[in-house]
């Protein structure tokens, strides 16, 4: 995606003004059964203007109906939405106008041409992207007058995408929307994200890619049997999920325990053969060096935390989002 | 162009591309009545016909064959592999109801639909010496009848049918006993009387009896025309009651 750079793709992602210090999304106690089945149960999340938020959760979490409720698809059983401001349900026309939505597995007519499914998708906005400038921005300029059926998997989802962006929305919800994907096309897709952020569009991701949360998401919420389980920064949630911070490293000469559990910072200190792995919170690092350093002890081979929102997630829900999340 | 006239535009498109169901609609009768047209038997006047020769019979139930294929398979199995794929749903999320969706394959199959009729009936006068029509109007408002109630027939199978190849199963099923009673392999002049009385009030038999009268004798008479409303008010209604949009 040599264009990606290129001001063209600037001045298709431009956004309409800043609408003051409203927030882009606000969902509040949603519920949303089927029968007997609680599909949502309580979940409550606000997204602020220009924020890529994630949502996680493992299969039958209730993500996809949650944000089915939230672009107006389900009417909740409770709960209350508003989309800058709109109520989906109350003004369809008007969210659909600012809200674009990538929804899972959505197939398009076999024998029609990207371009054709494009200016017909195009024609729907008051104020749409251009056509080829889009294509471009998503690498499908040279597909534009390929029929549908003729691309591939990641080339689909690729035009999914760009129909959610045709209509220049404020918010565009993407669900999936790097399944399928090969790794390259997969990292394009992050970075035209982050672009079409940069020209002021809020972004809610469902995803169940650790990576794509961790590198993208400002914020991401975790969804497990309808209720949000944690909410906060995919850096943050990685911290708690270790219970704190943890170092790893090799000692120069021997220490006694005391030396470092007395620290504030420190809360276990755990001996690996020749090595002691430390978890605690706060300046955790700085805390054990400067005190090894005083009784004379030299660190080596630090290693860092390598706890990552995988953890948090297994943590927070006892289940494995690459087994329970991608397939079943 | 219009949000409408892109969406008409990519489903003509659609049709033209996959023909299938447009060859069925109009390639079949045109193929009918050529050989019909050709065959020495269907000239001859026959008393037990009120002396109307063979093919003049056909060419009504002709008519409607074309157009029954047409509705109901080229018109639902569109809608409900838009259904099936999610692209109704997509819509759903678009300033553009998925309704309009539906509305654009109307107006496409409309077309198809009062070409194939205006083909058969034009050539069946021009090259094969078909009377023309006593009652144009007549013609046209039976025909219009039948669309309408045809067309209703479509879309409910459209409503019911849960896949796309379930509305061929459907359509081929309920074709066969509307073209019995159209008379496509027993005209309804040499039907028995029972028979004729269930034909009557049964759409294509209606459809065939108007077109026959308008073509024959003149404006046709109230009770085809009133049955033909009928269906297309029934249908119409069930088809709305049950659409289900994903």
């Amino acid at each position: 995606m040599a264009t990606l750079e290129s001001p063209v793709a600037v001045a298709l992602m431009e956004a309409p003004a800043a609408a003051g210090h409203r927030p882009a999304v606000e969902v509040a106690h949603l519920r949303k059964t089927y029968g007997t089945l609680v599909a949502v149960d309580d979940v409550s999340f606000t997204v602020a203007e220009g924020e890529i938020f994630g949502i996680l959760g493992p299969n039958g979490a209730g993500k996809t109906t949650a944000i089915e409720c939230a672009i107006g698809l389900r009417r909740p059983d409770a709960g209350t939405i508003r989309l800058l401001g709109l109520d989906p349900h109350a003004d369809p026309h008007q969210v659909h106008e600012i809200v674009g939505v990538q929804l899972q597995s959505g197939a398009l007519p076999a024998k029609l041409r990207v371009g054709e499914i494009l200016e017909e998708y195009r024609s729907f906005y008051r104020d749409p992207a251009d056509v080829d400038e889009l294509l471009d921005v998503l690498g499908l300029a040279a597909k534009r007058g390929d029929y549908y059926r003729s691309l591939s998997g990641g080339q689909r989802q690729r035009l999914s995408i760009a129909l959610a962006l045709i209509g220049r929305p404020r918010i565009a919800v993407l669900d999936e929307m790097t399944t399928g994907l090969d790794p390259q096309a997969r990292r394009d897709t992050w970075e035209l994200i982050e672009q079409i952020r940069d020209r002021g569009v809020t972004i809610v991701l469902v995803t169940h890619f650790m990576e794509e949360a961790e590198r993208l998401c400002d914020r991401v919420a975790l969804i497990d049997h309808g209720r949000v389980v944690a909410l906060d920064t995919p850096a943050r949630l990685a911290t708690q999920a270790r219970g704190g911070k943890s170092v790893r490293f090799l000692p120069s000469a021997p220490f006694e325990d005391r030396l470092l559990t007395g620290l504030p910072e420190v809360s276990r200190v755990e001996r690996e053969g020749q090595h002691v792995l430390v978890t605690g919170t706060g300046e955790l690092v700085n805390a054990v060096i400067l005190a090894l350093h005083t009784a004379g002890v030299t660190a080596r081979d630090v290693q860092l935390d390598s706890s990552n929102l995988e953890d948090a997630f297994v943590k927070l829900t006892g289940k494995n989002l690459h087994t329970e999340g991608v397939l079943a | 162009m219009s949000a409408f006239g892109q969406v008409v535009r990519n489903e003509a498109r659609l049709v033209r591309r996959q023909p299938t169901n447009m060859i069925g609609s109009i390639g079949l009768p045109v193929v009918l009545m050529i050989i019909f047209g050709e065959l020495p038997s269907f000239r001859q006047h026959i008393s037990v016909l009120g002396g109307v020769p063979l093919f003049d019979t056909y060419v009504p139930i002709i008519m409607v064959l074309g157009l029954t294929m047409l509705t109901l398979l080229g018109l639902p199995s569109p809608l409900v592999s838009y259904r099936e794929l999610g692209i109704l749903r997509r819509l759903s999320t678009t300033p553009v109801p998925p309704s309009w969706l539906l509305a654009a394959q109307v107006v496409v199959q409309l077309c198809i639909a009062l070409a194939g009729l205006a083909i058969v009936n034009i050539a069946s006068v021009a090259a094969f010496g078909a009377p023309v029509p006593k009652s144009p109007g007549g013609l046209a408002l039976s025909c219009l009848l039948a669309i309408g109630g045809l067309f209703a027939l479509g879309l409910l199978i459209a409503a019911l049918a849960p896949t796309a190849n379930s509305v061929n199963a459907i359509g081929r099923l309920t074709l066969i006993p509307l073209l019995f009673f159209a008379g496509l392999w027993l005209p309804r002049p040499l039907m028995p009387a029972v028979l004729l009385d269930i034909s009557n009030y049964t759409p294509l038999g209606a459809a065939v009896e108007a077109i026959q009268g308008s073509v024959q004798t003149g404006f046709p008479p109230a009770t085809p025309l009133l049955v033909l409303a009928g269906y297309t008010l029934v249908f119409a209604y069930l088809a709305r009651r049950f659409f289900r949009w994903e």
